[in-house]
Parts: C-alpha cells; sequence; structure tokens
C-alpha cells in the first residue's frame, strides 16, 4: 500500500486539492514503487522496428493478436492502415510502444492502455481510451461520447469535438479537447484534469468529487457541486506547457481558461454513517 | 440495443436498397431480431403504394388452417377496397402474408385504412407515393432477399435492426413505424421512452390508433399527431424532444426530407457524415464506412439536438 499522505505536486500548483475525503477511496499506486511501472510480462520494444498492419479484410480479434504477436517479436511502431471503424481495437496494450491509426476507429478503442503512445489519424467512436491507465493517445478529428471514462492516467487528446460525458468517473491523467464538448463533462469526476478549448455543454462537472475542468468557451451551465475557482501562477504555466506538448493553445491565453472545480458540499464529504445520516436528516 | 441507419441522396436517385442493406447488416451485432425499411422511390406518381400484411411470419407455424385463413383475410381486403372505390392497379404477394398493391384512389384514404384494417390480423404497414415500408424477421441480408430490395431506388431511406427488449420479437413489434394516417412518414428509433403509456392514452383518446405495445410505434403517432396540428417535420421533432421522456434517438422520413432528433442527455449513439451530396446516419460509424469503404469526416450529433435534410 502506498503512503496515503503524500503531498502532491498540483497542490503547491494551486490545481485542487485532490485529496479525496470519502472514506472509501483508497490509493493502491505510489511513484515511489518502482515495481508499479512495470508488469511481470513486459516486452522490450525497439521503436525503430517497423511493422505495418492492413486491418482493413482482418477481423477484430486477429488485428489485436496480430499487434501483441508484433510487440513480442520486438516491434515497437505499429502502423494500422485501414481500421474502418471497427470496434475495440488496439485495447489492453500494457506495454511501451508505438501504434499508428490511419483512419477511424470505432467504439471501445484503445481500452485500458497502460503505456502506449497511440495517434489515431481519423476519429473515435463511443468509450475511447476507457479506463486509460498511462502513456499518451492523440486523435486528430473528432471522438464520441464517454472519451476517457474511468481514465486513471496518461494524457487523451482530441483535437476536434467530442460527444457527451467526458471523463465521465474520471480518476487521473489529463483528457484535452480542442474543440467543442457535450453535456455531463466530467460527471463524478474524482480526479485528473480536463482541459476543453472550446464550448462545454450543460451540468458540467456534475457531482464531480474532485480534479480540475478548464473551459476555453463558453459554458452552457454547471451541474450540481460545480463551482468556479481560480488559475494560480504555477497553474497557468502547467497549463501552457501541457498543451504546446500537442500543438495546441488556449483561445484567448490559458489565464482566461474557466476553471471548474467540485465545491465539495454534496453528502459524501461528511463523516456520517447512513445509518447516522438518518438521525440527523 | 437496437441499430438506426438513415441516408439520403440530394437531388438523385440511388441505390437505396441496397445502399440500406449493407448499413444493416453491418449493424446485426445490435439487434438480429428483425429488420426494416422506409425505403422512398419515385415520388411523382399519383398512385399509392400500399404495403400490408395478413398475418405474423410466427402464425404460419400455428396450424394447417392458417393458409386458407391468410387466403380468405386477403380476399376480404380485395372485397372492402372494391367496396370503396379503390382501383387495384398492380399487386405483388411478396410472401405468402406480406402484399404490396399499387392503388388509384382520390377520396379520404384515412377511411379505406381503418376499414381494411377492420379485417382481422390485417395491418397496413405503409401507404404512400414514395413510401415502401418493408419489415420482417432476420437480419438484413435475409429480408433484402426474401422482399427483393437489391434494385430499389430512391432518394432516401431508413431502415432498423431490432434488439427485442420490450415487446414480442414479430413484424408488429418491427421498426420502421408508419405514422398512420399520414402518407410517406416513418419513424425507427433507439431507445425506451419512460412516459409511453401516459402519452398513449392521451392519444388514443385524441383518435390515433396504435397497432403494438412497442414503445417507439409512439413516435410516429405522436409526430403524426403534432403534424395533425399544424407543425412542420422539424417542429414537431422539437417539441418532441421536451415532451417524450426517456433515452432515444430517432429517424423520420417523410416523401422529401430526412429527419434526425437526440434526447437532451444524448444517452444513445449517433454518428453523422454530411457531403454536399449526401447524408448518413447510423447508431455506429461502421454501417457508413459499409457504403463508404475510404475515409471520411464524421461526427456525433449533440444532445437535445434536432436536424432535417432535403432530397
Amino acid at each position: 500500500m502506498a503512503e496515503l499522505n503524500a503531498e502532491h505536486e498540483s497542490h503547491k500548483l494551486g490545481m485542487h486539492t485532490e485529496q479525496l475525503a470519502g472514506r472509501t477511496q483508497q490509493v493502491f499506486f505510489s511513484p515511489s514503487a518502482d515495481e508499479n511501472f512495470v508488469y511481470h510480462d513486459s516486452i522490450e520494444v525497439d521503436f525503430d522496428k517497423v511493422a505495418e498492419i492492413d486491418a482493413g479484410p482482418m477481423e477484430i480479434t486477429d488485428i489485436n493478436l496480430r499487434i501483441r504477436e508484433l510487440m513480442k517479436e520486438g516491434v515497437g511502431t505499429i502502423n494500422i492502415k485501414n481500421p474502418g471503424a471497427k470496434h475495440s481495437l488496439g485495447v489492453g496494450i500494457l506495454n511501451r510502444l508505438n501504434l499508428n491509426f490511419e483512419g477511424s476507429l470505432g467504439y471501445f478503442g484503445c481500452g485500458l492502455a497502460d503505456g502506449p503512445n497511440i495517434r489515431i489519424s481519423g476519429r473515435v467512436g463511443w468509450s475511447c481510451a476507457e479506463n486509460m491507465m498511462s502513456g499518451t493517445i492523440v486523435v486528430e478529428k473528432n471522438a464520441g461520447s464517454t472519451f476517457g471514462a474511468a481514465m486513471r492516467g496518461g494524457d487523451l487528446v482530441c483535437k476536434g469535438d467530442v460527444g457527451s460525458r467526458t471523463g465521465i468517473d474520471q480518476k487521473g491523467g489529463t483528457i484535452i479537447v480542442g474543440g467543442r464538448a457535450g453535456a455531463f463533462n466530467g460527471f463524478m469526476m474524482q480526479r485528473g484534469r480536463i482541459i476543453i478549448l472550446g464550448d462545454a455543454g450543460k451540468n458540467l462537472g456534475d457531482s464531480m468529487y474532485d480534479g480540475t475542468i478548464y473551459v476555453g468557451g463558453k459554458i452552457a451551465d454547471l451541474g450540481v457541486d460545480a463551482v468556479e475557482g481560480e488559475i494560480t501562477e504555477g497553474e497557468a504555466k502547467w497549463l501552457e506547457a501541457k498543451l504546446s506538448l500537442y500543438g495546441m493553445e488556449a483561445p484567448n491565453g490559458v489565464k482566461n481558461l474557466t476553471k471548474i472545480v467540485a465545491g465539495k458540499q454534496l453528502w459524501n464529504y461528511d463523516n456520517l454513517e447512513p445509518s447516522e445520516k438518518k438521525l440527523v436528516l | 440495443m437496437c441499430g438506426i441507419a438513415g441516408l439520403i441522396h440530394r437531388g438523385k436517385s440511388a441505390d437505396i436498397g441496397s445502399q440500406m442493406t449493407s448499413m444493416l447488416q453491418a449493424l446485426k451485432h445490435r439487434g438480429p431480431d428483425s429488420t426494416g425499411y422506409a425505403l422512398y422511390g419515385d415520388k411523382g406518381s399519383k398512385d399509392y403504394v400500399m404495403r400490408f400484411k395478413v398475418a405474423e411470419q410466427e402464425d404460419l407455424a400455428t396450424g394447417f388452417d392458417i393458409h386458407d385463413i391468410i387466403i380468405d383475410r386477403k380476399k376480404k381486403v380485395d372485397e372492402r377496397l372494391k367496396d370503396m372505390k379503390v382501383s387495384i392497379k398492380n399487386e405483388e404477394a411478396v410472401t405468402e402474408y406480406a402484399h404490396r398493391y399499387t392503388i388509384s384512389f382520390d377520396g379520404d384514404l384515412k377511411r379505406v385504412i381503418d376499414y381494411i384494417e377492420d379485417v382481422e390480423g390485417v395491418e397496413i404497414l405503409s401507404m404512400g407515393h414514395a413510401l415502401e415500408l418493408i419489415k420482417d424477421l432476420g437480419d438484413a441480408t435475409v429480408v433484402s432477399e426474401q422482399y427483393k430490395l437489391g434494385g430499389f431506388k430512391g432518394t432516401h431511406a431508413i431502415g432498423h435492426t431490432r434488439m427485442a427488449t420490450e415487446s414480442d420479437v414479430d413484424i408488429r413489434s418491427a421498426h420502421p413505424y408508419w405514422a398512420y394516417p399520414f402518407n410517406d412518414v416513418s419513424v425507427v428509433h433507439n431507445g425506451q421512452l419512460t412516459n409511453y403509456w401516459t402519452n398513449r392514452r392521451d392519444l388514443e383518446r385524441r383518435g390515433h390508433r396504435f397497432m403494438s405495445d412497442c414503445d417507439s410505434e409512439l413516435i410516429a403517432v405522436y409526430i403524426a399527431h403534432r403534424m395533425d396540428e399544424g407543425d412542420d417535420l422539424e417542429s414537431a421533432m422539437k417539441r418532441s424532444v421536451d415532451h417524450l421522456d426517456g433515452v432515444f434517438t430517432y429517424l423520420v422520413a417523410t416523401a422529401d426530407s430526412l429527419g434526425m432528433a437526440k434526447d437532451v442527455m444524448a444517452a444513445k449513439p449517433m454518428v453523422l457524415y454530411e457531403s454536399d451530396d449526401l447524408i448518413a446516419l447510423a447508431s455506429e460509424e461502421v454501417a457508413i464506412r459499409s457504403i463508404f469503404p475510404h475515409e471520411i469526416d464524421t461526427f456525433d450529433p449533440y444532445e437535445g439536438e434536432v436536424r432535417v435534410w432535403q432530397s
């Protein structure tokens, strides 16, 4: 078990505390524990060793199996042609890998990623990068709903527009949206950051436990317990640096982004047991 | 779960039968119980195309007498059409229980429809100058072959692959639904309506008929009702987004237009491709890609969004 009282660097930057007050929240990961970074069956790959897969005539399972076969052969860069919006491509990759999709993905693409750097030249459907743990995923065009649902770490970037419920139940990492986002973004998010450079739909940050949302455009309305915060100098630097990694800019500068955090007035921020709550309420 | 799809060609006719079959077959995994098409062909004709069934497919397994009963029901339909001075210009028996008539009539069509549906077991699936509504059990390939849809040409179409959840696996509960008694209006839907019975009772009191217990039929009847009250298609659809409760994405087609609406929570998927000469929509991009093998730019419509396109 990792140290639970470690001061996060994000606190110093002025980002929201991310110190969860709920009694059932536990941290199972610590940067000081090296073994957490490597899976027992991790594969050594060479990024200069390149291979190509033509996904057009292949079944989904065969494409994903072929990715694993190539990784076992030490291939570190895989280019996938003609993905054809097929579902569940590039899922469960728990290894370092450069994976390039030349086209669009269907639903549930690149879920559970832990380590790879993935680039998608087209669009992705619903639930891309669900439960992503580390690495980077960059989508050059639009994304569907539940983008980065339950994401835990890494950078997830969509340069176009995204659908609804982006970062629902997000537990860590950073989601960046270059364009507009739909409704209920950051719904019940617990940690991490969402940066939306365009407009955000209604119920933004509804019932968020923690984490931070930044919006460059108009916000339709805020969800329950979501409140505005103030961007600090350190936070502005972090935002600038993070966006520049992906060649992106805030429309009116990072200091003019609207910052949204949890007001922490919901029921889950008291210390009462359910039975005790009945006595009080 | 269900899958829905729609396409509309701007200013030209195309092979919409085979295109919609490709799209629906790509959505088979979303619902293999039944498949349905609303195809819009030549809208210049003054004649009506009437698609109707005289039994459910499953009825054929109920006994030896059913074959005679089916023949008797069709005879009654023919007699009643004659009584109402409707001229049958052409008739095709697509299956033992499904028929396609081309008819000529210039009186009160609703009276004709009601009189025919009064025959036990008979349901008019569609009536219109352009609309032909086909639905049956099985996937898109099966239904397309059975009803010979491969060569169907027209401007636009909507279709549905059904995962039965709240009503039976039968033709009655399959989509699309014709918006009785409006010519050429049809609906497909993916979702669940939670205020179905309240709305149904209200619409029944106003004289609208329901042929199934499927909540999707309510959308067709609701749109028909609103248009009867004077709304245009887009206004009726916008009103429906506020009025209907639940999670839904639906498509509506008329003789010359195609519309889509999404609920206020955007809980059901829809992917949209739009170019100068073609609009294609589907529950999953893989359906659109079945008619566009090359890379295309697509996007998700947003919550509460209503769009209408003209052919």
